[in-house]
């Protein structure tokens, strides 16, 4: 006796959270019955493996018709065939947009393209997810970066209203289209050690900071301006950010900058003759990076080139945390000292936001 | 009377892209209803169409008014080739034609596709203006109210109890023709769908069937119907206070028929086989011969009377009739209980004189009914009699078996429990006569096994009643199903059960013996267990203060049937089982090894889990307001095609079991809870499938005050029983007094033969001091009564809603703002559905009106959707939303007394097709939280808590 057809269709619509979780990651109706028969339930419920089976299958099929709308959050709302309590369905949702660290941080700032999900079988070999779900994962990446990279006012709120996602889970999204968008380089083996809250934590500042959006105002002329608002550096202000330069170029400069922040420094460090010997090297550094973000290959590799030329230097010789902090504050505050600088505006937009995404980025 | 039906189509939404260049839709709207056609201008490029059309007004005879369906075609504009349809939306609008019912119909309706399912939403606003002309209105059933409810809509009271109505209408099924592929699969689909839903319309009485049994309706009744005067059978399950006297058991009868296939396309019943549909409805008909089919019943219902009048009964309630159909026979099954009907609630002249002495004038409370209505001298069949255990007055059998809902105020010991007998029984395949003849062979031994099943599980259970017992038989190709659901329960007025012994007939063989002592151990330990398990620990009674037994042949069955074949040919079953204290088992074949066996493989439910068939669990009171109603279907395939009956039983039993296993897994979370109104519906669509069925609804319950003793659980429901009197009293009287003068209305005289059997009084009025019966004698057609009826309920609408406005300060809409919860963006608002005619926690304070819809799905891309689960899994979810947003529409909250009638499921996965048929039906209403109600009784103290009274009462 073999059963042709099993369904259960009910007025409100069952969703078994543990099912649905399993039907995230991937697994197979039968690696989730399996799954389930070894979390003991069978023994909880003296249900039998028969049991288990129809019903783990009818919440697959249920989630599977459901997939569709879950691509349009607000569709899910408005439809009418299944009835689902509204905390219900924010769990659905908040459910499947989430998405793993691990591959999150396979994919951060790669091109949400063809090409990169070709790649996910060796993402799904490497990090152990299965392909079902890295798929899906990256499907969502790439749905929420196709609606909102074209439209304007906050990146935030656009995933939020158009994705009804958690404030927590819409912030994340920002960062990764963010990410997408600007093609930061995420992958080399000397920023592994980063988290994708590091870079979510960096991309929030910068989106506040360095978009177009973060000056506050729409663009003269909107038709003309192709930049979005929230989704893209603030191009003029990459170009301006040569004229710090001059910072590390004229010498007198740099040595009264050094002197300005030795002075008040001194004694305050527990490192401070490694940052005296090392002055000119940071500084160079992170004015440089600032110089050089016109090219969109060094706006690539900003955050290589943050860990290489400060996060390094300063933890091979064991810099704490605290010492980081006052240095970098008082690194950018001295400027303002600096009578023959002109461009103190535009230094703290760099430096303000340089200063809290070294912060993050500077562990173990 | 005729109409103006306004009609305007605002927008819609989640249109399907019809344009694959642009990736959007031209959509424009037909509406249709009769031969009138209107449409609204294209709306270009959009999936999210705002057509805003102006009214449209078609100008309506009422009898189109109460049979055709509002039809709205939504399709995609092309200028080069033919508009493609998107879908389709009908729209009943029968329930604005009751004033006090809904007033509007305005809504987002899905925009359905008999290929694609639902493809988008469209809101639509529906209004009719009836005019008042009263000549017009003798004519005509506007205002007679369906329901699907079988117990009086609480808010309802009944007047006058007329009798059963049927009507039988009949019509060329379409599918025919598709099956000749003359025309496109949708083409056909839908104009099956439009056939069945009008045919339905016309003969809405379907009284045999879930129809209003109180409230039928009829411009063209039929003879069938006039002939019950005398004997009324009600399918009314559940009674207002009184009028249940007593019941006097099962009473049923089958028949065996040849359809003849030539002469007659259109059958009974829907189903299909392998070969072709034949569509049919038992309410719908070939006009070439209806009066065969009407004999066919009339046959039937005059043996059902005859065991009623043989158990001293006056009438049969919980009344149902059924057909199986394959091919050309077809099984006619009938069932119901009788019962003595107070007379105060019937037409004098209906009841017999002799049955007069038999009610007494003080009923006992909670065991009257159980009292047996025949005379124990002259008994119709050997039966074991005890006093009563409660009032020790009278006489009860031992075990009671019936069709019908347990009566609120019955004194329940413990808890109940559904119980079931399945039974299958392979018939060789064969034609026509000799088929016919087969399966008329193998009823008998089929009813007689599924009664001692039942009979059997019941003593297992330490129970001496059942109620809502249904017994299905299902003719197939090659086997007969039977399955018997019922709820059991221990009936504080009937004798303790005896136990089940176990006999061998080789008493000397040792280790024979051992097993028997093994297996009687077992049972013994079984019967303990469940006792426990369902609380039953009645009180210990004496023996001298009941009295000795009658010393008489005892037996243990109520249940009296009857098969007879096309030859009229009636066999008389003695289904006594002879024995006094134990029932004994003979286990010396394997069958009755089987049995045994059987016995003891059902499994109880895991703890937390109730389930009953009937409308409430016995001994369960506090519900909470959770509820889940849904629908499982399972198709299973039989692996061998030589299998023995022991195999096809055990296999079917194993299906049953496993359903109920998967339901109670899944509603876990819900525990406590119980499973109530649990409808098994059996068919055998192909050789080797069976296809089951089960829709029920899952409450939950507070366990705390359910561990209350038996004693406050009667002392409970008998306040309850009294509130609901009091409730009842509290009926404006203006509507009633209301009606009086309208005796004076001209009555026709030519009908005055069929009057007399179907009017009576209720209980409830006669504290009113109107004088009922008078009313009744003095109107002398029951066509007209309605008619009366109906104009009351008009005019006694105005005053009422002022009642009801005053009651309900905050408005229909504010309710249902109210049920839905809280959420910003969501519009869709949440509708209930069940198959209970109650909502627990709740009042219902508005009928709106009865929801009968029907719908044909088809796929040629079966595995694409799923396969086979895939495709009846998304199509029941449609069904379900359909109904809800058509609920909504009307203004509604919930549906309930939901029946899923028909559920017709065809595959041909070689060819990737299936195809599927749903019929739907329930009663769409609004409810109140009761604690909404407190809320506002207590801003309106003036007002008595039962804003809902609106209307009367129908027939």
């Amino acid at each position: 006796m073999t059963s042709e057809l099993d369904i259960f269709v009910g007025n409100t619509t069952l969703i078994d959270e543990d099912v649905y979780r399993l039907w995230l990651d991937g697994y197979s109706v039968n690696d989730a019955v399996a799954l389930r028969v070894r979390s003991g339930i069978l023994e909880q419920t003296g249900a039998t493996a028969g049991v288990l089976q129809s019903d783990t299958m009818d919440h697959y099929r249920t989630f599977h018709m459901l997939e569709r709308l879950l691509h349009a959050p607000p569709k899910l709302l408005h439809q009418l065939i299944f009835q689902i309590p509204p905390s219900r369905q924010a769990l659905l949702i908040e459910r499947y947009y989430t998405f793993d660290e691990a591959f999150v941080r396979e994919v951060l700032g790669k091109k949400l393209s063809k090409g990169t999900k070709k790649d996910l079988d060796d993402i799904s070999t490497k990090t152990g997810i299965t392909l079902k779900s890295c798929r899906r994962q990256f499907d969502n990446f790439k749905r929420v970066f196709k609606v909102v990279e074209e439209m304007r006012g906050s990146l935030v709120d656009n995933i939020q209203q158009h994705f009804l996602l958690s404030d927590r889970l819409a912030r994340d999204y920002a960062a990764i289209v963010f990410f997408a968008n600007n093609r930061f380089e995420t992958g080399k083996k000397k920023l592994q050690y980063l988290s994708f809250g590091d870079f979510a934590f960096c991309a929030e500042l910068m989106i506040q900071n360095w978009t177009l959006g973060a000056v506050g105002e729409a663009p003269t002329d909107p038709d003309s301006q192709m930049d979005d608002m929230d989704v893209d550096l603030d191009k003029e202000f990459l170009q301006d950010l040569k004229e710090l330069k001059v910072l590390v170029a004229d010498k007198d400069l740099l040595d009264l900058h050094k002197s300005l922040v030795c002075t008040v420094l001194r004694g305050k460090l527990s490192v401070f003759s490694e940052m005296e010997t090392n002055f000119k090297n940071l500084s160079r550094g992170l004015v440089n990076v600032a110089a050089k973000l016109t090219h969109n290959k060094d706006v690539r590799d900003l955050f290589v080139d943050l860990v290489e030329k400060f996060v390094e230097p300063c933890r091979s010789d064991h810099w704490p945390l605290s010492d980081v902090r006052l240095f970098l504050t008082q690194y950018s505050v001295s400027v303002h000292s600096l009578d023959g600088f002109r461009h103190q505006v535009l230094w703290d937009r760099y430096m303000g936001t340089l200063r809290g995404c070294l912060l993050r980025l500077y562990h173990d | 009377m005729p109409g103006k039906l306004k009609v305007k189509i605002v927008a819609g939404r989640h249109l399907p892209v019809m344009d694959r260049a642009s990736d959007l839709t031209d959509a424009f709207v037909e509406v249709k209803f009769g031969n009138t056609t209107f449409k609204t201008d294209v709306y270009l490029k959009s999936l999210n169409p705002q057509w805003n059309s102006e009214w449209f007004k078609f100008e309506v005879d009422d009898e189109d008014l109460q049979d055709e369906p509002l039809q709205i075609t939504v399709l995609d504009h092309d200028t080069y080739s033919a508009n493609d349809a998107i879908g389709k939306v009908y729209i009943d609008i029968d329930p604005l034609l009751y004033s006090e019912a809904a007033t509007v119909i305005s809504g987002w309706f899905p925009i359905y596709d008999t290929i694609h399912g639902i493809r988008g939403e469209i809101n639509v606003v529906v209004k009719v203006d009836l005019f008042n002309d009263l000549n017009r209105f003798r004519q005509s059933s506007c205002g007679v109210k369906f329901f699907c409810t079988t117990s009086i809509p609480k808010c309802y009271r009944a007047v006058v109890i007329h009798g059963f109505v049927e009507e039988l209408v009949v019509n060329e099924d379409p599918e025919y023709q598709w099956i000749d592929r003359i025309r496109t699969p949708r083409a056909s689909n839908e104009a099956r769908q439009r056939l069945i839903s009008l045919m339905s319309g016309t003969g809405s009485g379907s009284a045999g069937k879930e129809g209003g049994p109180l409230k039928a309706l009829l411009r063209q009744q039929t003879q069938s119907a006039l002939e019950q005067r005398e004997f009324p059978f009600l399918t009314l399950t559940a009674f207002p206070p009184g009028l249940l006297v007593h019941v006097g058991g099962v009473v049923s009868a089958r028949s065996v028929k040849l359809l003849d296939r030539i002469h007659n396309p259109a059958f009974v019943g829907i189903m299909g086989n392998t070969r072709s549909y034949k569509l049919l409805d038992w309410n719908s008909f070939n006009s070439d011969e209806p009066e065969t089919r009407d004999a066919w019943w009339a046959e039937i219902r005059q043996e059902i009377k005859s065991h009623a009048k043989a158990l001293g009964c006056h009438a049969v309630v919980g009344y149902s009739e059924s057909t199986s159909i394959c091919e050309e026979v077809c099984i006619l099954s009938a069932s119901g209980t009788a019962a003595v009907l107070n007379p105060r609630f019937l037409q004098e002249g209906t009841v017999e004189g002799s049955l007069e002495q038999r009610i007494e004038e003080n009923l006992p409370v909670g065991c009257g009914f159980c009292h047996i209505p025949y005379d124990e001298l002259n008994m119709p069949f050997p039966a074991h009699l005890t006093y009563c255990y409660n009032c020790r007055k009278q006489k009860v059998p031992d075990v009671l078996f019936t069709t019908i809902d347990l009566p609120t105020d019955a004194v329940v010991v413990g808890k109940g429990c559904l119980i079931q007998a399945r039974l299958c029984r392979l018939k060789k395949k064969a034609q026509a006569e000799a088929n016919a003849t087969a399966i008329s062979n193998l009823l008998p031994f089929m009813e007689y096994e599924v009664h001692t099943q039942l009979m059997n599980k019941l003593k297992l259970k330490g129970m001496n009643a059942l109620f809502g017992l249904r017994i299905q038989i299902t003719v197939g190709e090659n086997m007969l199903m039977g399955l018997a659901s019922a709820t059991g329960v221990y009936l504080a007025a009937l004798p303790t059960p005896g136990g089940i012994q176990i006999a061998g007939k080789t008493p000397n063989d040792g280790s024979y013996e051992q097993h028997i002592s093994h297996m009687q151990k077992k049972i013994n330990d079984t019967i303990a267990k469940n006792k426990e398990l369902y609380e039953i620990n009645p009180p210990e009674v004496s023996e001298e203060i009941i009295g000795s037994p009658i010393p008489e042949p005892r037996q243990r069955s109520r249940l009296l049937r009857s098969q007879s074949e096309s030859s009229d040919e009636v066999t008389e079953l003695d289904l006594s089982h002879g024995k006094k204290d134990a029932f004994v088992l003979e286990i010396d074949d394997a069958d009755a090894m089987e049995d045994v066996h059987s016995l003891l493989t059902d499994v109880p439910p895991p703890s937390g889990f109730y389930s009953c068939n009937t409308e409430i669990m016995p001994g369960i009171n506090n519900w909470t307001s959770e509820i889940q109603m849904f629908t499982s279907v399972r198709v299973v395939r039989l692996s061998s095609l030589n299998l023995t009956n022991q195999a096809l039983n055990k296999n079917f039993n194993g299906l049953c079991e496993n359903l109920l296993k998967s339901l109670y897994f899944k509603l876990r979370s819900m525990t406590p809870c119980c499973l109530c109104h649990v409808n098994f519906t059996v068919s055998l669509p192909e050789d080797e499938l069976i296809q089951v069925t089960v829709t029920a609804v899952a409450i939950t319950f507070d366990k705390n005050q359910a561990l209350q003793t038996t004693k406050a659980h009667a002392e409970k429901s008998l306040q309850r029983a009294s509130a609901d009197n009091e409730e009842m009293l509290q009926f404006p009287l203006e509507l009633c007094s209301d009606s009086l003068p309208s005796h004076a209305f001209p009555a026709a005289k030519e009908h005055l033969e069929s009057a007399s059997s179907n009017s009576g009084t209720p209980a409830a009025q006669r504290a009113t001091s109107v004088d009922y019966s008078s009313f009744a004698d003095r109107c002398s057609s029951w066509i007209e009564l309605i008619k009366l009826k109906a104009q009351t309920i008009r005019r006694g609408s105005i005053k009422t809603t002022v009642t009801v406005e005053k009651a309900s300060p905050m408005g229909d809409g504010n309710f249902r703002n109210r049920s839905a919860p809280p959420c910003a963006s969501s519009t869709v608002g949440v509708v209930k559905m069940t198959p209970l005619s109650f909502i627990p926690g709740a009042k219902i304070t508005k009928y709106l009106g009865i929801i009968n819809m029907f719908f044909i799905r088809e796929t040629t891309s079966l595995r694409e959707e799923g396969g086979v689960s895939g495709f009846l899994h998304a199509f029941i979810a449609e069904v379900f939303a359909m109904v809800r947003a058509h609920v909504a529409a009307l203004g509604g909250n919930a549906v309930v007394s939901y029946i899923m009638k028909q559920c017709v499921f065809m595959e041909n996965p070689s060819k990737n097709q299936a195809q599927c048929l749903i019929n739907v039906s329930g009663d769409a209403v609004v409810f109140v939280r009761e604690s909404d109600l407190e809320v506002m009784s207590a801003q309106q103290p003036a007002v008595n808590c039962q804003p809902s009274c609106t209307g009367e009462v129908t027939t």
